[in-house]
């Protein structure tokens, strides 16, 4: 299975660019999931390798070939499309062996291996069916079905889930990391939703403005951000920012706001102590634990303003100062509105950002 | 009268409710359409229908005419003429209809792409449909003319023979002259159906391995289908009934060859002053109008229904 690489692929219409020289490679049998907020350029990364988008500059490379100039059918690629794109005039085992059939494959051939594809995503009593009478997660298979038959070594899915409801979202997110196990090959996921991303990837790729933010293994973009935009946009509930000063004390260093001062820990403040000025800092609901006796520099203050009832869980968004706070908290625990609470930081939650850059220090 | 609106409760004694007037709203709406169409649509009709029964002449008042029962009906089904033209409105609407389909299809599957000027190009395409039938017929009755006319002078001038095109060759030349003017009508509705096909079907078989031929043959013209049979049925609807530029051209010359059957109504009724006979020929063409319409709905009835049995099914499994 060969490995696909970006080199600084760039797309514009007209005079608007909207995708600047991404540089990226994903590795064989790698699940690369390419995520970020509508308008990133994530669908128009996919479709420029698919081939459905023609290269304004730079070049794909799959196993070390350029393929820009080539067609999507000689790219040797599946493709499963966010509204599934079915032939709606085609029973369903029409749909899923088209491409064998445009190949003009042995008749024995396609039949064993469209029941084989039906058996694996479990549509083998609906081969006969026409799309329109599918429900939404049927069609979504036939999509799969329809991009497993062909035996590629490329898989890419535009926003495959989107379609669906909620609770057939989580269903399908299942199966696909179980199929993703059972067919190593290269997969090329772009979503929208940080939970699809977070539980797929082998690597996340997160885009903003045309940009590649930051790749890496979900655990990595999760722990290590590389600046404001990706801690925000993974992981939810989504970080908590505040805008703090450093100041050093006592050979100490804080970060000092309205309302709080955290203690930097020892291990970070060296690299540092240089930065002056302005920072964001970070903090994750989850790295917030409700401790009365924490201590001060340990430690925020949280004037609880809205209570969110989750089940077990109570989302809590609470006022620091001029900014705002979002911790979790056990549904159990017996607090009042308008009331302070005081949360303990996890010294490893701390995230620090210059403010100018919004970079991570 | 100083009673409340509307004032038509006189009958009862008890004042109309609003809502029994909100109710009669719509009928009173209609009410002017409904008269005009009373009186020039099935006033007309059944005056033919009556008069296609009797032995009328121009100049008989229709209550002077003797009934004849269906001799008029029986007559014409044996009369060489009328089966002549009969034929000659079959050949030609059929023509027409499949070298239309044809080439406006195909126009459409070349014009529907962005390249510059393209809606400039769609326009001239559709100029045709625009220009009334009787210039249309002027126009080609002169371009078709013996000596003078555009084609023969193009062709002496290369060196050929030239064509007796309104002579020998004269259904043909009709024939290309409709196709020239109703071509655009089936390109603009093929147009409309190619450009809401589903762009991700056809982009999922681009990348399924389809060639541009492949995509026209196994994705295009099915899913343009349902379209594109409505639209050749109107157009034979409308080939059926055709008139003015025939007229122009050739005025059903030489002999019967180009004379259509609208055409020989006009004349039966004119020249040969039966009135009865030719409301009997019309009602021949309305019948063979009202199978094409009723097949027209049908399909359009079956597609429905066919779309809803599809929904109640995926319902009944959810439910």
């Amino acid at each position: 299975m060969p490995e696909i690489r970006l080199s600084k692929l760039t797309k514009r219409y007209g005079a608007v660019e909207v995708l600047h020289g991404i540089d990226l490679e994903m590795a064989a049998n790698e699940f690369t999931v390419l995520v970020g907020p509508s308008g990133c350029g994530k669908s128009t990364t996919l479709r420029m390798i698919a081939g459905l988008e023609t290269v304004s500059e730079g070049e794909i490379f799959i196993g070390g070939n350029p393929v820009s100039h080539l067609d999507p059918k000689d790219r040797g690629l599946a493709m499963v499309f966010q509204d599934y794109a079915l032939y709606p005039h085609m029973d369903v085992a029409h749909n899923i062996s088209f491409a064998l059939r445009l190949q003009r494959r042995p008749k024995a051939e396609i039949e064993a291996k469209v029941r084989e594809v039906a058996d694996v995503v479990g549509l083998t009593e609906f081969l006969h069916r026409k799309p329109g009478a599918l429900s939404g997660g049927q069609r979504q298979r036939v999509a799969m079905a329809r991009a497993l038959a062909k035996d590629s070594d490329i898989f890419l899915f535009d926003e495959p889930l989107s379609n669906l409801d909620a609770k057939l979202r989580g269903q399908m997110r299942a199966e696909l990391a179980i199929m993703q196990q059972r067919v190593r090959k290269n997969m090329i996921y772009v979503t929208h939703d940080q939970v699809e991303a977070m539980t797929l990837a082998d690597r996340i790729v997160v885009m903003h403005g045309g940009h590649i933010q930051q790749q890496g293994t979900p655990e990595a973009l999760f722990k290590q951000p590389a600046n404001r935009f990706v801690a925000g946009f993974l992981g939810s509930p989504p970080m908590n920012f505040l805008e703090a000063e450093l100041v050093s004390e006592n050979d100490r260093l804080f970060a000092r706001g309205d309302g709080f001062s955290v203690a930097v820990p020892a291990g970070r403040s060296r690299s540092l102590k240089r930065t002056s000025g302005g920072v964001t800092l970070g903090i994750r609901p989850s790295d917030l634990n409700f401790e009365k006796d924490a201590r001060d520099d340990e430690a925020i203050d949280l004037r609880v303003i809205v209570s969110e009832y989750v089940g077990a869980q109570s989302v809590l968004l609470c006022a620091c100062g001029n900014g705002s706070v979002t911790v979790e908290l056990k549904s159990e625990t017996p607090i009042a509105l308008g009331e302070t609470l005081r949360f303990a930081i996890r010294a490893e939650g701390i995230h620090l950002f210059d403010r100018e850059s919004t970079a991570a220090l | 009268m100083c009673g409340p609106l509307p004032p038509d409760n006189h009958r009862s004694g008890k004042p109309v409710t609003a809502q029994t007037f909100n109710r009669m709203t719509p009928y009173l709406f209609l009410a002017p359409a409904a008269i005009t169409m009373a009186i020039a649509l099935l006033y007309p009709l059944g005056y033919m229908v009556y008069g296609s029964f009797r032995d009328w002449d121009p100049s008989q008042n229709i209550s002077e005419t003797d009934f004849v029962g269906l001799k008029n009906y029986i007559t014409l089904f044996f009369d060489p003429a009328f089966r002549e033209s009969l034929s000659v409105t079959l050949i030609f609407a059929f023509t027409v209809v499949v070298a239309e389909m044809v080439i406006g299809v195909g126009l459409a599957l070349l014009l529907d792409r962005n390249i510059r000027g393209i809606s400039v190009l769609r326009t001239l395409f559709i100029l045709p449909m625009m220009i009334a039938p009787v210039v249309v017929g002027l126009m080609w009755r002169y371009m078709y003319h013996p000596t003078v006319g555009t084609f023969n002078k193009t062709l002496k001038s290369l060196g050929f023979d030239g064509v007796d095109w309104l002579g020998q060759h004269a259904l043909l030349s009709v024939i290309i002259a409709d196709i020239w003017q109703w071509t655009p009508f089936i390109l603009i509705l093929a147009l409309a159906a190619l450009q809401s096909l589903p762009a991700s079907a056809i982009e999922a078989a681009r990348i399924d391995g389809a060639t541009a031929w492949q995509q026209i043959w196994h994705i295009k013209l099915p899913l343009m289908m349902p379209v594109l049979v409505v639209t050749a049925l109107l157009r034979l609807i409308d080939a059926f009934k055709v008139l003015e530029v025939i007229l122009v051209m050739t005025e059903g010359g030489p002999g019967l060859s180009t004379e259509i059957v609208a055409l020989r109504i006009s004349r039966t009724a004119t020249e040969f002053r039966e009135l009865g006979t030719a409301a009997a020929m019309s009602n021949y063409l309305l019948i063979l109008l009202l199978i094409l319409t009723l097949a027209m709905f049908a399909i359009g009835r079956l597609q429905d229904a066919r779309t809803a049995r599809l929904a109640r099914q995926v319902q009944e499994e959810e439910g």
